[in-house]
């Protein structure tokens, strides 16, 4: 068994609950750093533990509240980023329905350690029934003196509130969330000025993921040098995956980072191995965004190491070999999955999702989805397969904001990894015909039937 | 993603005295000044109570509420997806159907609904009970295929299940006043 921080109390009956939370020994970690802590004592712990943003982009969370202008006279907002949209991600919806006391108290101890009064969660809206659990759990918190002025007797105050987005990915994106919770449409900013000196209403803001901020209480309470023990080399700590797809076991877990891939997929702890008894054909395994990779570099890398569930090894060999753990979403695919198939509902995602601001966004996630839909059902040619890398290629790097590279990342994957599978579906258009195709029969690889 | 503004007139909403209290409520959650910030909440409270989407009438009045002009709150009314422009079934079905749930037999619910109801995703059924809509990504891959129903995740759907899911909707959402579910239910404490 892994070591468990997140989750090690939630089959505690009552949980949800202030009392039982409480009684499991929350909210030491605000009792310890409002009475006997500096703001900048908290953040040096968080730097030390090595914490990296969980939302997906894995920047150290230490160094980011570091950013936060502390000069201006302004006020300062921390925002938690509960927008959680990203395909095959449900972690944070699963911390804050079920250990909704989680989240309160890491917004408590980083608001305490950024020095900010106002705080919000800025939640997806469609978690409709969720809003309640946490608007109970911060008015059992305020009943309990962890809320409103002069906490625990200290001259620190604090305001928290639930927020809610209208349904949009381009949310998830901090720029674009500053803006929604301004009441506008959730179009991301140019960056510089960073949220850290120009935020929330003109204000120093940072914007932190569920899960970073539920760990900074653990951080505190066992200090930021024996949580950086925890895990492997620079990804320390412990990290929630949603394993989804086609495993006998899909669910949110908690592993320590540097845990092998293969037994996060065969072991019966976690995803319990393939389901229908089939082989694994391939795996993003950070969300819709990241590289897919099909199963042999999946599970070792190019050099022929075991791939450890780790920023580093999961991104090891670059994107032609490697990845990314992103947001820790989870997606395997058995042998009968179709890769263009799925690659096209991607696409239309992140076309459904561009705000339109950027043009090679807005009009090359739409290309990608029809040139896309054109193979998968047996009209496509040659040269559209080319033609994806192309549009993909021009995309990268020339948007304001990263949802345009989330997009072309898992076409140019699928192809640099799959393209067999694509002049398949150009070569026989009558074999695809059949949205199921290759549920009958898997697609095998010529040459690799060659090699062996 | 945007959906155009649909045209036409329907009386003046007003709020009741309990969803207006927690309308201003809400207000308060933000600097002064800066009220403007409460339009996506107060947009879902104005879906909730006015029949499950927002007529040009319904966003007139948000913008009265909150003294921003109208154009404020169409642009974003019509930029985020919960926001109905068009009206809907007492019933809305909002099935995901982005990769992980498409992994596991989101488009045979689809295609099901579609049969078993005789519409087309984004229609209404003639009798107006339900509205099928295909949704991206609702952070249930681990329970999928799913649908959300106002304020439900319905998960592990089948297509051998649906007969009595529909169902149960059906007697659940066959009311006067049906639950289209807000992030922020109005119930008579917020009065006063």
């Amino acid at each position: 068994m892994g070591r468990k921080l997140l989750l090690k109390d939630i089959n505690v009956p009552g949980i949800k609950s202030f009392e039982v939370y409480r009684k499991m020994g929350g909210y030491a970690s605000v009792e310890k750093a409002l009475k006997t802590m500096t703001p900048d004592s908290v953040m040096e712990e968080v730097k030390k533990s090595g914490l990296r943003g969980r939302g997906g982009a894995g920047f150290p969370t230490g160094m980011k509240w570091s950013f936060l202008d502390r000069k201006s006279d302004k006020p300062r907002y921390l925002i938690c980023n509960a927008d959680e949209s990203e395909p095959g991600t449900f972690k944070d919806r699963f911390l804050m329905e079920y250990l909704p006391h989680a989240l309160i108290e890491g917004m408590i101890v980083s608001s305490f350690a950024l020095g900010a009064n106002t705080s919000y969660i800025y939640m997806r809206g469609e978690f409709r029934w969720i809003f309640p659990i946490l608007e109970k759990a911060i008015e059992e918190a305020r009943a309990a003196g962890f809320l409103g002025n002069n906490m625990l007797g200290t001259d620190y105050s604090l305001e928290l509130y639930v927020h809610s987005g209208g349904g949009a990915y381009i949310c998830g994106e901090e720029t674009a969330q500053i803006e929604s919770l301004e009441g506008k449409r959730g179009n991301p900013r140019n960056k510089p000025p960073f949220p850290a000196v120009v935020g929330l209403y003109g204000c120093p803001t940072v914007v932190n993921n569920v899960e970073s901020i539920a760990t900074v209480p653990h951080i505190l309470n066992m200090g930021g040098d024996e949580y950086a023990k925890i895990g492997i080399g620079k990804s320390t700590g412990t990290k929630l995956i949603s394993a989804s797809g086609h495993i006998n076991k899909p669910g949110v877990y908690e592993i320590e980072l540097g845990l092998p891939v293969e037994e996060f997929i065969y072991s019966d702890e976690y995803c319990g191995g393939i389901w229908k008894g089939r082989k694994m054909k391939a795996c993003v395994p950070g969300g819709s965004s990241v590289p897919i990779l099909p199963t042999e570099l999946m599970l070792k890398t190019a050099k022929g190491e075991p791939r450890l569930m780790s920023y580093e090894s999961l991104s090891d060999g670059g994107f032609a070999t490697g990845s990314m753990l992103g947001s820790g979403g989870f997606i395997v695919f058995d042998e009968t999955a179709c890769i263009v198939r799925n690659t096209w509902t991607y696409a239309r995602f992140y076309h459904h999702e561009s705000c339109g601001q950027c043009s090679p966004c807005r009009e090359g996630t739409g290309w990608m989805e029809k040139v896309l839909h054109r193979i998968e059902t047996g009209h496509g040619k040659m040269s559209d397969i080319d033609l994806l890398v192309d549009v993909a290629k021009k995309i990268e790097g020339n948007t304001i904001c990263p949802l345009g590279d989330a997009a072309a990342w898992p076409v140019a994957a699928a192809v640099r990894h799959f393209r067999e599978e694509f002049e398949y579906h150009v070569r026989y258009p009558e074999k695809v015909k059949d949205p199921k195709h290759f549920e009958k029969e898997p697609f095998v690889s010529e040459k690799k039937a060659v090699a062996a | 993603m945007t959906d155009r503004i649909q045209l036409g007139t329907m009386e003046q909403p007003q709020f009741s005295p309990a969803a207006m209290a927690l309308v201003q409520k809400i207000i308060k959650r933000y600097p002064e000044g800066r009220h403007k910030s409460a339009l996506l909440p107060i947009l879902h409270i104005a879906q909730a109570e006015f029949g499950g989407w927002l007529s040009p009438s319904t966003m007139d009045y948000v913008a009265s509420i909150l003294n921003i002009k109208p154009i404020e709150v169409y642009e974003v009314a019509s930029f985020y997806t919960m926001y109905n422009m068009r009206p809907v079934g007492k019933c809305v079905l909002e099935v995901c159907r982005t990769g992980p749930c498409a992994l596991r037999g989101s488009d045979d619910i689809i295609e099901y609904l579609e049969n078993k109801l005789g519409i087309k995703e984004g229609e209404t059924t003639a009798d107006g009970m339900f509205t099928l809509k295909a949704v991206e990504c609702l952070a249930s891959c681990g329970s999928a295929p799913m649908m959300q129903v106002g304020n439900h995740y319905i998960e592990n759907l089948s297509v051998e299940k649906m007969d009595e899911v529909l169902d149960q909707l059906k007697t659940r959402h066959n009311v006067p006043n049906p639950d289209y579910g807000s992030p922020y239910p109005v119930s008579p404490e917020n009065n006063g």
